[in-house]
C-alpha cells in the first residue's frame, strides 16, 4: 500500500503539474485511450488542476462500450435458454441490447451469474455438468490472457459445457482508425498501462513513426497520470514523435511474454466490429481453428438478430473522441445510469458514466 | 390335510408416531398449532424473555416509557434484513437485524426501547442455526439495552425465501427539545463519521468467497445508541445523525443534503478507510463510499461543537477511528450536490450509487 501512496503524494503530483505549466506554451490536443484513464483524471479532480492549453479528449478504450450490440443481443438471447448458465463480468449485465438487457433477463428467470474472472465460469461449469455454462469474454488486451486460458483449460478438462461468446478487441488498430479520420484532432496519446503491461509496446513504434506523434505509455495513479501528460507535452513541445515509456514499474517494451502466448495459442486476428465506430481490419480477435467447438457463436443457433440503436445516443462519436457528453442533448436527462441509452452511460470505463459521476455541473 | 390355523399375535404392534422433526425447520412448524408452539417454547422464549412475551398474547400492551404521555415523541422504524451467508465475520443475521432497527430508531436521537421480530424461515433450515440466530440477537438486544416484546414466525416452502429473512420494528422515545432529522442540515456545519467505511460490504463479500482472495476484515454490525447517547451529551445542538448502510457514505450524504437543500464538500485526505478495505476496492474497482456500513454514523452537528462531539466518538469504542469529513455549504446551482476536494487538489461530484455495485472488467 506504502506503493500506492508514493503515487498518490499530492505534493509529487502538484509538483508535476507544476513542470506541465512551466513547458507548455501552445494548445495542445491529448487522447487518453483508455476509459480507466478517463475515469481516473475525472475522479482525482485533474481537469481542474491542468492548464488550459492541454484539452484531453477521451478514447474509445471501454470494453463494455465497444462490445456490438448484435453480440450483446445475442448473449441476451443465449441467457434467455433453459439449462444454460450465462457469466458475465457484472459491468456488461447493466448495457442496453436493442430491447432489453442482462439484468433483466436475470429479473425473469435467466440464469445469469457474475463472475470476476473467466476461471470462475468454467467452475461453474465443472459444478454443472447437465447446464450449458457460456461466458461472455469481451475486453481488450487485458482480458484476452485469462479469457483465452479459461478455454485452454476447459479443452484440457474435455469440458463439453463450456464455451464463451468473444468480443476481444484490440487497442493499436483503434488509434490507427481514429489519427486516419480527417476529422482527427489528437495530437498525442496516453497509451494504456495495463494493455502495455500485457503486449508490450513494440505495436505503438510504428504508429508513432507513420503519423509522427508522441504515444505516451501511462499508469493509472495521480502521479502516473501526471507523469504521462508531462511526457506527452515535453515530447509535443520538442517536437519528438516517439513512444516513450511514462510507467516503467509495469511495463516493459516487449510485454509479458507468456500471456502472449496463451493469446497465441487460443485466438487469431480478425476484422472486428467496435460499437459507436464500425469495423476496423484485424482490430479483434476470435478462437481459432482449435478452439471453434468452445465459440458460443456455433454452439447455439440465435438466428437473425435484428438490433435498433437509441436514435439520439452520440456514443460513436463520443467513443471517436469527437464529441463530448456535455455536447448530447440527452446527457444527464434522458440518458442516466439508471436508464442509459448508450453503453458510454453504464460501464464504470464509459466516458458519459465519468461525465455523469464527476463532472455534472 | 388339517388347515394349520394362524392366530393373530400383538406383539409386534406399532403405532406409526410422527418423527418430532426436531433438527430442521418443516413446513408444519409454521402451521400454526403444536409445532410451532413447541418451536416458539424452545427456540425462541428461550432467549426471548420480555413478561409480555410471555404471556402468550398476540400484542404486547406497554406503558408510556415517560409517566406524562405529553413530553417528547415516540419513535418507530422498520427494516427487512436479508444477507448472505447468514454469519459472516464480525456478525450474523441476527445482530444485524437488532442493529439496524435499533440504529435507525436512535438516529432520530431517540432512545430505543422495544423491538418486535417476524422471522420467515426456509423449510430445511436447521433448528440449531435458527437458535443461534436468535441468540446472537437477544445478546445484542441486550447489549442495545431493548426488548423484544412481540414476534411472528412463518415457514415458507423450500425455495421460495432463501433460508432466513428477518423484519424488525423498534419503538424509541425521543426526549422532549430533541430535533434531529434529515432536514436540518446547516451551512457551516461540520460532517462527522464514526469510523472506517466499507468494512461490513467488503466482509460480507469476502465471506462469500466471490471474491478470489481473503481478508481480515470484519464487519462493523453493531448497535450505536450507545454512541449516540455520549455524542448528544458532548453535542446536544447535533442537526443530523444518519447510518450509512447501503449505498455508503456517498449516497447517505447525498440524501440529506438533498433534504436539507444544502450541499458538502469532503476532504478526500479525511476519509477513513483500513487498508484492507482499500486494497480489496482497489482490486475490485469500487469506492469504499459506496460500501454499505453497519455500525458508522455519519452526524452533522454544528461547528461550535465539532471538537467535544468528535472526542465523544473516540472515547467510545466503536468510534475511535471517527474523523472530520468536510462541511456543508450553500449550494450554488440548482441541485444540491455532494463534492469531494480530491487529494491532489482537484474538485469532483460525489453522486449517490446508481443500481448494483459492479467489479470492473480490468
Amino acid at each position: 500500500m506504502a506503493f500506492t501512496e508514493t503515487y498518490r503524494d499530492p505534493q509529487l503530483v502538484t509538483q508535476t503539474i507544476q513542470k506541465i505549466k512551466d513547458i507548455i506554451t501552445k494548445p495542445w490536443v491529448i487522447m487518453e485511450i483508455c476509459g480507466g484513464q478517463t475515469h481516473a483524471l475525472m475522479q482525482h479532480g485533474f481537469d481542474d488542476l491542468l492548464p488550459q492549453e492541454i484539452e484531453l479528449v477521451h478514447g474509445p478504450g471501454c470494453p463494455v462500450c465497444v462490445t456490438p450490440l448484435e453480440l450483446i443481443d445475442k448473449g441476451i438471447a443465449i441467457a434467455q435458454q433453459p439449462d444454460v448458465i450465462f457469466a458475465s463480468y457484472g459491468d456488461m449485465l447493466r448495457v442496453p441490447g436493442s430491447e432489453k438487457d442482462l439484468f433483466s433477463v436475470r429479473a425473469a428467470g435467466g440464469n445469469v451469474k457474475i463472475v470476476y474472472s473467466p476461471i470462475e465460469a468454467l467452475q461453474i461449469a465443472r459444478n454443472n455438468p447437465d447446464k450449458q455454462v457460456v461466458f461472455f469474454a469481451i475486453g481488450f488486451e487485458t482480458t484476452a490472457p485469462a479469457n483465452a486460458l479459461s478455454v485452454m483449460k476447459a479443452k484440457e478438462l474435455n469440458l463439453k459445457n463450456f464455451s464463451m461468446l468473444v468480443s476481444q478487441v484490440r487497442v493499436p488498430p483503434a488509434i490507427r482508425t481514429i489519427l486516419s479520420d480527417p476529422h482527427n484532432r489528437v495530437q498525442g496519446f496516453l497509451a494504456a498501462g495495463h494493455v502495455c503491461a500485457v503486449m508490450g509496446y513494440h505495436e505503438y513504434l510504428p504508429l508513432a513513426a507513420e503519423f509522427q506523434l508522441p504515444l505516451v505509455v501511462t499508469g493509472f495513479e495521480p502521479l502516473d497520470l501526471a507523469l504521462g501528460i508531462l511526457e506527452t507535452i515535453r515530447a509535443l513541445e520538442n517536437g519528438k514523435n516517439e513512444v516513450i515509456n511514462a510507467y516503467p514499474r509495469g511495463v516493459i517494451q516487449e510485454g509479458n511474454r507468456s500471456a502472449q502466448d496463451i493469446i497465441e495459442k487460443v485466438y487469431k486476428t480478425c476484422d472486428q466490429k467496435w460499437r459507436g465506430i464500425g469495423t476496423i481490419p484485424d482490430s479483434g480477435w476470435k478462437l481459432n481453428e482449435d478452439y471453434t467447438d468452445f465459440d458460443a457463436e456455433n454452439r447455439f443457433d440465435v438466428g437473425q438478430i435484428q438490433t435498433k440503436e437509441s436514435e439520439v445516443c452520440i456514443s460513436g462519436l463520443i467513443l471517436q473522441g469527437r464529441k463530448k457528453p456535455f455536447e448530447c442533448p440527452a446527457f444527464g436527462t434522458l440518458c442516466t445510469p439508471q436508464n442509459p441509452l448508450g453503453a458510454t452511460m453504464v460501464s464504470s470505463e464509459g466516458t458519459c458514466a465519468a461525465y455523469y459521476r464527476y463532472q455534472r455541473k | 390335510m388339517e388347515e394349520k390355523k394362524i392366530t393373530p399375535t400383538i406383539e409386534n404392534a406399532s403405532c406409526p408416531l410422527p418423527l418430532r422433526h426436531n433438527d430442521r425447520i418443516v413446513l408444519g412448524h409454521g402451521s400454526g398449532g403444536r409445532m410451532t408452539e413447541e418451536l416458539i417454547q424452545h427456540v425462541f422464549l428461550t432467549h426471548f424473555k420480555h413478561p409480555e412475551l410471555l404471556l402468550g398474547n398476540d400484542f404486547a400492551s406497554l406503558l408510556p416509557p415517560q409517566t406524562d404521555a405529553h413530553q417528547g415523541r415516540l419513535s418507530v422504524s422498520t427494516d427487512a434484513h436479508i444477507v448472505k451467508p447468514l454469519f459472516f465475520p464480525g456478525g450474523d443475521i441476527g445482530k444485524l437485524a437488532v442493529s439496524g432497527t435499533v440504529n435507525d430508531v436512535a438516529m432520530s436521537g431517540a432512545i430505543p426501547l422495544f423491538l418486535t421480530a417476524s422471522f420467515i424461515i426456509e423449510e430445511g433450515l436447521s433448528i440449531q442455526v435458527l437458535e443461534k440466530v436468535v441468540e446472537s440477537m437477544a445478546y445484542t438486544a441486550e447489549e442495545a439495552g431493548v426488548a423484544v416484546i412481540a414476534g411472528d414466525t412463518k415457514v415458507a416452502e423450500r425455495g421460495s425465501v432463501d433460508q432466513l429473512f428477518i423484519s424488525t420494528s423498534g419503538i424509541g422515545w425521543i426526549p422532549e427539545g430533541r430535533t434531529i432529522n434529515g432536514q436540518s442540515a446547516q451551512i457551516g456545519d461540520s460532517i462527522l463519521i464514526s469510523g472506517t467505511m466499507g468494512d461490513h460490504g467488503i466482509a460480507v463479500l469476502a465471506e462469500r468467497g466471490e471474491l478470489g482472495f481473503s481478508t481480515t476484515i470484519q464487519s462493523d454490525v453493531a448497535p450505536l445508541n450507545g454512541m449516540i447517547a455520549e455524542l448528544l451529551k458532548a453535542a446536544p445542538h447535533t442537526h443530523v445523525l444518519r447510518d450509512p448502510t447501503r449505498g455508503g457514505v456517498a449516497t447517505t450524504l447525498n440524501e440529506i443534503a438533498r433534504q436539507s437543500r444544502v450541499s458538502m464538500l469532503l476532504q478526500e485526505e479525511a476519509l477513513p478507510v483500513k487498508k484492507q478495505v482499500q486494497a480489496a476496492c482497489e482490486m475490485l474497482g469500487f469506492d469504499p463510499l459506496y460500501i454499505a456500513n453497519e455500525g458508522k454514523l455519519l452526524a452533522v452537528v454544528p461547528e461550535a461543537e465539532t471538537e467535544q462531539a468528535l472526542n465523544a466518538l473516540r472515547a467510545h469504542p466503536l468510534g475511535k477511528d471517527a474523523a472530520l469529513l468536510g462541511k456543508v455549504i450553500a449550494f450554488e446551482n440548482e441541485t444540491p450536490r455532494v463534492l469531494l476536494q480530491t487529494l491532489i487538489g482537484g474538485k469532483r461530484i460525489v453522486d449517490v450509487l446508481s443500481g448494483e455495485l459492479l467489479p470492473r472488467i480490468c
